[in-house]
Parts: C-alpha cells; sequence; structure tokens
C-alpha cells in the first residue's frame, strides 16, 4: 500500500448523544481497490461511523477527506452524488418494479419530459453485463432471490460513479453459495478500483474477503490491521475486550466460579434433544438442572438469543422434542412456557421488555397477571407488596412504584424485567444480556442477584457477550458459532477465556466432548 | 396517579368550558336549566342528549385504539343496529309491545356484538391492519343496513321503543342514563379487573406483551366487540328518537367524530394510555363545537370543515415531529440508534 494515497480519511471523528459518548477520536481510512473490514461488538459504533460518513448524523469532532478534499455531507444523497454509495442489509429497492426500473429510479433518462425505455433498458443490461451478472433486467425485482437483488442494490450504487461502496450487513441474510456470487462481484469492482467498505459478523466472510480491517469498541479505535497479519483470535478478544478489573474488583468477595461439583445433577428442569429452527439456530442438545446456571457464549448473530427464544416458546421449533422434568413438553408459545415455569428476559429492553409508559409496579406485575388472566386481577394490595419487596430486593432507584418506567435508567429498568419474572416464581430462568449497557456497580448486583437464586435451587440459562461474566457465573458453558452450538464444557478450573475465545473463533475442539 | 389524571384531562376540560363560556356570551339563557313537564330542559341537556350516540362510540372506540387500532365501522353498525330493531317493531301488530320491543333490542345488540367481533376477528386472527379491516364493514355494513330497510326509511310508532332515546326518568333524559351506565360498567370493568392494564400494555408495547404470556389476539377481539355493541346501543338511541330507521343516514361519520373525541380525551392514537372520561368529556365538546358554531351563526355546511382544522390542530399537537420544528429542536429519537 502505501503508494496510493487513501481516497477516504476520517480524522478524529467524536459524536455525541444525550448521554452517550457514541464515537471519540476516531480514525478510519479507505484506499481505492481495497476491501475494509470494519469490525467491532453491537454498540462499539460502526454503524454510528457509517452514519456520520454519509452525513445521516452530523459529527461533533474532526474531519472527513474525499480524494484529499474535506468534505461534509448534508444527507445520503449528497455524499451518493459525491461518489459514496450505501447498500444496507435490507435491499431498499421497490420488490414491485423491474430491475431496470430499480436500477435508475429517480434518475431516468428522459426527453421531453418522457421516459426514454429503451435506453434505460439498454442501459442497465450493459450495466449488468459490465459486471458480469446473469440477470434479465424487463423482470420485476421479486421474482429473483434476497442476493441477486442486493447485486441490483449494488449495481445501481455503482452505476452513480460510486468511488466508496459501503456495504453494511450484505451477507446475513445470503445462504453461502450466494454469499460466494455476492463475493465474486464484490472482487470484481476491488479490480476497478472501488473502495469497499464492508462491514460483518461473520468473521469467517472477513478473513476470506478484506484485505484491512479496523476494530472498534465502545466507539473508541482498537486499531488498524492487516488481515493477514491479525489472527482470528487475536481479532475477537480485540472486538470483545477486556475492561473488567473494575467490575472484579467489586466482585473481590464472592467466589471466583461456581463449584461444580457440589452440584447434584438429577433430572433435569428442563432438557432439549435436538431442537432446532432453519434459518435460526441448527438442531441442538441442552440440558439445565435445578440450581445449574448454563451461560451461552458466542459473538453477537452466533444464535445466542434464537436458541433462547426457542425455549421459552417465543419462536416456534421445526425440529426436535423439548421434555421439562423428565415429562415432554410443547412450548407452543410464551404463554405455555411460562405455565411450565420458564420465564425469558429479553435482550431488547427497549422494544421487548418495557413497557415503557406504564409504571414501575404495572411492569412488574405484567407477567404474573398475564398468566392469571385479566378477569383475576391481582388485588392492589398483594401488588404494592410484592412490588415494595422486588423494589427493596434488588434495590431498583428511584423506589417509587408509580413512577414510569422509562424513567428509570438502563441497569434499574433491567431489574425491573428481573422482577417481573421473578415474582412468577420461576423454575428456569432465560436471562439475555441482563447486564448490557448498564453501570458496573447495577452490573455486579445483576450478577450477584443470579448468583444467589441459582442457589436457592433456580436453573438458570445465562446469555452474555462478556465471556468474564460467563465464567464467573456459570456451572456449564455452551459456546455457540454460526448458528450452532458447537461445545459445552463443565467450568473448571482449567477453563479460562482464552480457551473459550479459541472455540467462539474457530470452533476446532481440543478438548472436551463434541457436541 | 390523581395527580396524572388531572393533568391528562386537564385540556379536555378546559376548552369543555371554555366553549360553553363562548356560547353564553351569545346565549345568555344558555346556562339556564328548567323543569317543564317533568323534564329537565335547556341547551346543556340538548348538548347531553345530542351527545348520547356519539359519547358511546367514543368508549368502544376508546378500547380499540388503546390497543393501537381504529375502528371506522361504527357508523355502518349503527345504521344496522336501528334498521333491525326499527324492521322487527314496524312487523309486530302492536307496536307498543314492551315484549316486541325487548325482542327488537335483543336481535339489534347481539348482532352489533357479532359485527364487532368480525372486525376483531379481521384484524387478530387474520392479520388484516385495523383500518383496513374496519373499512371492509364501514362500506358493506351501509349496503347491509340498506337491504335490511330494503332501501327506504322505516317509520314507526312505538311508545314503548321512543322512550330508549326520547324518554325521561325522573326529569333525566333515559338516552344520558344509558350512556352513564355503560361507561360506568366500561370503567368498573377495565380499572378494576386487569383488563384495563393489558390493553394499555399491548397497545404500548405488542411485542413486550407477548413475551410477558399476554393473549392480546383475544383481547383485541374482545375489545372490537365491544366497540360494535357500543355502536349497536347509540344506533337504537338514534332511530328511537326520530321513530325512524334510515339505512343511508344513520351515523354517517360518527367514525371521525368518535376518533376526534378519544383523541380530545388524552388517548393518543399510538395506542397505550387511555381515558374513557376523557372520551366522554371529547364528546361533549365535540357537540357543545357544533352548537356553537350553530348559535354564533357559521353556515351549518362548514361545520365539517371547522371541526377538520381541530382534528389537524390536535394531530399535530401530538406529533413529536411536529412539535420538536415548533420548538426548532431536531427530534431526540438518535439516542436510540446509538446501540444500532
Amino acid at each position: 500500500m502505501g503508494q496510493t494515497p487513501p481516497i477516504l480519511t476520517m480524522t478524529g471523528i467524536g459524536k455525541q448523544f444525550p448521554g452517550v459518548t457514541a464515537l471519540s477520536n476516531v480514525d478510519f481510512r479507505l484506499f481505492p481497490g481495497e476491501i475494509h473490514a470494519l469490525l467491532g461488538e453491537n454498540g462499539a459504533g460502526k454503524s454510528t461511523l457509517i452514519k456520520v460518513l454519509t452525513g445521516v448524523y452530523p459529527h461533533d469532532a474532526g474531519e472527513i477527506e474525499l480524494a484529499g478534499q474535506p468534505v461534509s455531507f448534508s444527507g445520503p444523497s449528497q455524499a451518493q452524488h459525491s461518489g459514496i454509495s450505501t447498500v444496507y442489509q435490507e435491499v431498499n429497492l421497490c420488490p414491485n418494479l423491474s430491475v431496470a426500473e430499480n436500477i435508475f429510479i429517480g434518475r431516468e433518462p428522459r426527453r421531453y419530459g418522457q421516459i426514454r425505455w429503451g435506453e434505460l433498458r439498454r442501459r442497465s443490461t450493459e450495466l449488468v453485463g459490465r459486471l458480469q451478472l446473469d440477470i434479465d433486467v424487463t423482470q420485476q425485482l421479486d421474482t429473483y432471490s434476497i442476493a441477486v437483488q442486493q447485486m441490483v442494490a449494488i449495481a445501481r450504487a455503482v452505476d452513480i460513479d460510486a468511488k466508496v461502496l459501503i456495504l453494511d450487513e450484505p451477507t446475513s441474510s445470503l445462504d453461502a453459495s450466494e454469499v460466494q456470487q455476492l463475493f465474486q462481484l464484490m472482487r470484481r469492482l476491488k479490480e476497478a478500483g472501488v473502495a469497499i467498505l464492508f462491514v460483518s459478523h461473520f468473521l469467517d466472510q472477513v478473513y476470506e474477503i478484506a484485505d484491512r480491517m479496523t476494530v472498534l469498541r465502545n466507539g473508541r479505535l482498537i486499531g488498524e490491521y492487516m488481515v493477514a497479519e491479525l489472527p482470528q483470535l487475536e481479532l475477537v478478544s480485540k472486538m470483545i475486550g477486556k475492561e473488567l478489573q473494575v467490575l472484579e474488583q467489586l466482585e473481590e468477595q464472592q467466589q471466583k466460579r461456581p463449584p461444580v461439583a457440589t452440584l447434584e445433577r438429577g433430572t433435569p428442569v428442563l432438557d432439549a434433544e435436538g431442537l432446532g429452527r432453519s434459518g435460526a439456530i441448527e438442531p441442538f442438545s441442552l440440558a439445565i438442572h435445578k440450581g445449574e446456571v448454563v451461560g451461552l457464549a458466542g459473538l453477537l448473530g452466533s444464535g445466542r438469543t434464537e436458541l433462547a427464544r426457542l425455549l421459552f416458546g417465543a419462536d416456534k421449533a421445526d425440529h426436535g422434542r423439548v421434555e421439562m422434568d423428565g415429562q415432554p413438553v410443547s412450548l407452543r408459545g410464551p404463554r405455555a412456557a411460562m405455565a411450565r415455569g420458564v420465564a425469558f428476559s429479553s435482550e431488547n429492553r427497549r422494544t421487548e421488555g418495557m413497557v415503557e409508559e406504564l409504571t414501575v409496579r404495572e411492569n412488574i406485575i405484567l407477567a404474573l397477571q398475564a398468566a392469571r388472566g385479566w378477569s383475576r386481577p391481582i388485588p392492589r394490595r398483594r401488588q404494592d407488596e410484592l412490588v415494595q419487596r422486588y423494589i427493596e430486593a434488588l434495590s431498583i432507584t428511584p423506589a417509587d412504584p408509580e413512577v414510569e418506567v422509562r424513567n428509570l435508567s438502563g441497569g434499574n429498568q433491567q431489574k425491573v424485567l428481573l422482577a417481573r419474572w421473578l415474582i412468577t416464581e420461576p423454575r428456569l430462568l432465560i436471562v439475555d444480556e441482563p447486564t448490557r449497557g448498564i453501570d458496573v456497580g447495577a452490573k455486579a448486583e445483576i450478577q450477584r442477584l443470579i448468583a444467589r437464586l441459582a442457589d436457592g435451587g433456580l436453573a438458570v440459562l445465562f446469555i452474555s457477550a462478556e465471556l468474564e461474566e460467563v465464567l464467573r457465573l456459570s456451572h456449564k458453558i455452551a459456546i455457540l458459532r454460526d448458528r450452532r452450538l458447537v461445545e459445552e464444557l463443565e467450568n473448571t478450573e482449567e477453563i479460562d477465556t482464552d480457551r473459550i475465545l479459541q472455540s467462539i473463533a474457530s470452533g476446532v475442539v481440543v478438548e472436551g466432548e463434541p457436541v | 396517579m390523581s395527580a396524572v389524571l388531572r393533568n391528562r384531562l386537564f385540556w379536555p376540560v378546559a376548552i369543555l368550558v371554555l366553549l360553553i363560556f363562548g356560547n353564553v356570551f351569545f346565549t345568555p339563557t344558555f346556562l339556564s336549566i328548567e323543569v317543564r313537564e317533568g323534564h329537565l330542559y335547556g341547551s346543556l341537556i340538548d348538548i347531553l342528549r345530542s351527545a348520547t350516540p356519539l359519547a358511546l362510540v367514543a368508549l368502544g372506540m376508546t378500547l380499540v385504539i388503546a390497543t393501537g387500532g381504529i375502528d371506522l365501522s361504527v357508523g355502518s353498525v349503527m345504521a344496522i343496529s336501528g334498521a333491525v330493531a326499527c324492521l322487527w317493531i314496524s312487523e309486530q301488530p302492536d307496536q307498543n309491545a314492551v315484549s316486541g320491543v325487548l325482542v327488537a333490542v335483543g336481535l339489534a345488540l347481539v348482532l352489533s356484538l357479532l359485527l364487532g367481533a368480525w372486525n376483531g376477528m379481521l384484524v387478530a386472527a387474520v392479520g388484516i391492519q385495523p383500518i383496513i379491516a374496519t373499512l371492509i364493514l364501514m362500506v358493506a355494513g351501509r349496503g347491509i343496513a340498506q337491504l335490511i330497510t330494503d332501501g327506504q326509511i322505516i317509520t314507526i310508532n312505538s311508545s314503548a321503543y321512543k322512550v330508549i332515546g326520547a324518554g325521561y326518568w325522573l326529569t333525566i333524559p333515559v338516552s344520558v342514563i344509558i350512556v352513564a351506565i355503560v361507561a360506568a360498567i366500561t370503567m368498573v370493568i377495565t380499572r378494576r379487573s386487569a383488563l384495563g392494564l393489558l390493553i394499555e400494555s399491548v397497545g404500548g408495547n405488542p411485542s413486550a406483551s407477548r413475551l410477558a404470556g399476554i393473549h392480546s389476539g383475544r383481547l383485541t377481539l374482545l375489545v372490537y366487540a365491544f366497540a360494535g355493541l357500543c355502536a349497536g346501543i347509540a344506533g337504537l338511541i338514534y332511530t328511537s328518537n326520530v321513530s325512524s330507521a334510515d339505512g343511508n343516514n344513520a351515523g354517517n361519520l360518527v367514525e371521525l367524530d368518535a376518533i376526534l373525541a378519544v383523541v380530545i380525551g388524552g388517548t393518543s392514537l399510538a395506542g397505550g394510555r387511555f381515558s374513557l372520561v376523557g372520551s366522554v368529556i371529547g364528546a361533549l365538546v365535540i357537540k357543545t363545537l357544533d352548537i356553537t358554531i350553530y348559535t354564533v351563526g357559521v353556515p351549518t355546511n362548514t361545520t365539517l370543515l371547522f371541526k377538520a382544522l381541530v382534528v389537524i390542530a390536535l394531530c399535530l399537537a401530538q406529533s413529536p415531529a411536529f412539535r420538536a420544528r415548533i420548538t426548532g429542536r431536531r427530534p431526540a429519537a438518535h439516542g436510540k440508534e446509538v446501540a444500532a
């Protein structure tokens, strides 16, 4: 490299949202004819960086230079005119129009105000021919697969004289052969000198296609690396980070890990056999016992949430069966799972957890009330009693049950969600990312609470992106990778984060039983 | 809790009071109520009586809107209900017989309930968007009402039936008593049981509600059926008052007024928190507005335009984007996208 000047340079980019620093002093550069992967866990600032680049958000600090000229875009269309095109995960085209119409929509060749259809078809055919795509441009777009639609979107972007092409999660809804088709197109564009910014959760794909990568974590730049020079294992540890010293100090009094030896495993509370759902998670088997915490580890998109949703009946499994206490059960929906004593606290507090305009009290009693049905209200005195008890037990602040839950901090909202499920007296508690986005103090409290509940005999399925947390709480750790449960480990002294990272990054089973 | 309630009802009550005082300015006797021939009599009583069908429809509409839906078919259901009752009575040998009237009322109400349940089924089980699902009955219902009345206006002469819309009991209009009873029962059921909470939860966040184990389908069916029933009662009051059933004009555009009443009453069209008292006050505001336009001397054919302006103003006031533009700040939606 070195010889060619970068086509795009972003220097010292900063972006604040109310109460959150989304980006802080981030540098990013992109060379013509390279594929550059932008990597980071959820919330690392990848989307924000792209939105700053394309003018969706104004940036608070830093400079953007395109081909040596300082630029500042007021919106994506302006960015597009300057040669920066973006193709999003969901194809932003009109499925009911023809391929040709989609390619030229908004910039149709015209004469005297009339669209020149012949010209439009000729130029579209020429364009797909140049990109070596086998597409009939007169066909309606939705007669083609998502992969082809994505390539039409790319063709459209490229035709608007793109110097920089941003592909945001282009492969997330494609199967393996479609990914290869897409990669071929990307390679051809790269040879033509287009600079491609590639965002993906799939690290194997990054290693296959990208030349260079930039890693972000918590809105900060971790570094820029040549793909060939950074092993996958190291990349994963850079993405996840080890910022937990503070937390560990808070946790000193607690045992390092739960005593696996003393756990008596009888009949599992829940035993899944070959449970799976196509497109979400491949068939897996998993048993969770009374008093046991089973941790789920894996990168974002590895199928952690999908697995949990099957066990709660939030999504229907199309393979396998579930036994609870040795009895076969059918988890048709959340209510059926609840009736069996399963509780599920979603990772999306805002969209799937809180009912924001309801009060803390109403949010806490919601699941219990739903289980009783509308005609058997929980007497108000009993509600107040229960809510008060959990506000105290979980130290929810403010301790006012009648305040709207949207006014609480993330950590307190998480506690409200836990309280909602704890008052239903579940036998299996599934918690998906209960500590994400909350401050260290609240994090430690929630961890302590989960450990205490398990000591009291509750079976827990604990999902977290933070490996230290999983290690600290779990008796058993199940590792997911690319929507497959690849390994199940007893959490003994030999297991450490490196061992788990290895499994997450490569899927190679070094020791322990393959599943 | 009471502070929130007061806050929520402040504006509708303020508008109502303002309108009434505006009327006193033009008609000094506006507030006077006297007893004539054993009836309460006066402008305020007129407003109450004329607002009864709308208030009933608004009660049902409130719960539908609280679940995040909407019901456009209420006017047609009103027409069908009135047409069925009047047809049955007109075919009785003795139109004054109480038993015949009771059967007519029963038939009309059961049919209204079923029509509402049909809407609910389309929304909850088939998954059609509420506005489209209820549009079907809005259009088809007029046709059904026309079929029932055979395209004619059915005129009846039944003193027993007339009691519903035009009768008095202890000087108070019977229609007002009916609305008061329905409103009271609805409030008690929604607030004393957990129904209100679950409806607000489903309207506030459907996916969170599903994961909390709420059967939103059943609730949806229930609220649409209830909206149908309310519209049915409104249809009885309307036809009873004029002793005739007009399939074409009964309940015409009442859906617009009812939605407006609900919005004035402080229930958001996005669903969630609802206020039944607010909707009843909203209905009174609209009827007072009608009378005000009339007494002030604005031609009645501009009433609709005037109301439309009020709707636009209210919707704009509810829109966060519009409020942000007025105050000159960008909407605070950005924070949500940080984690994306």
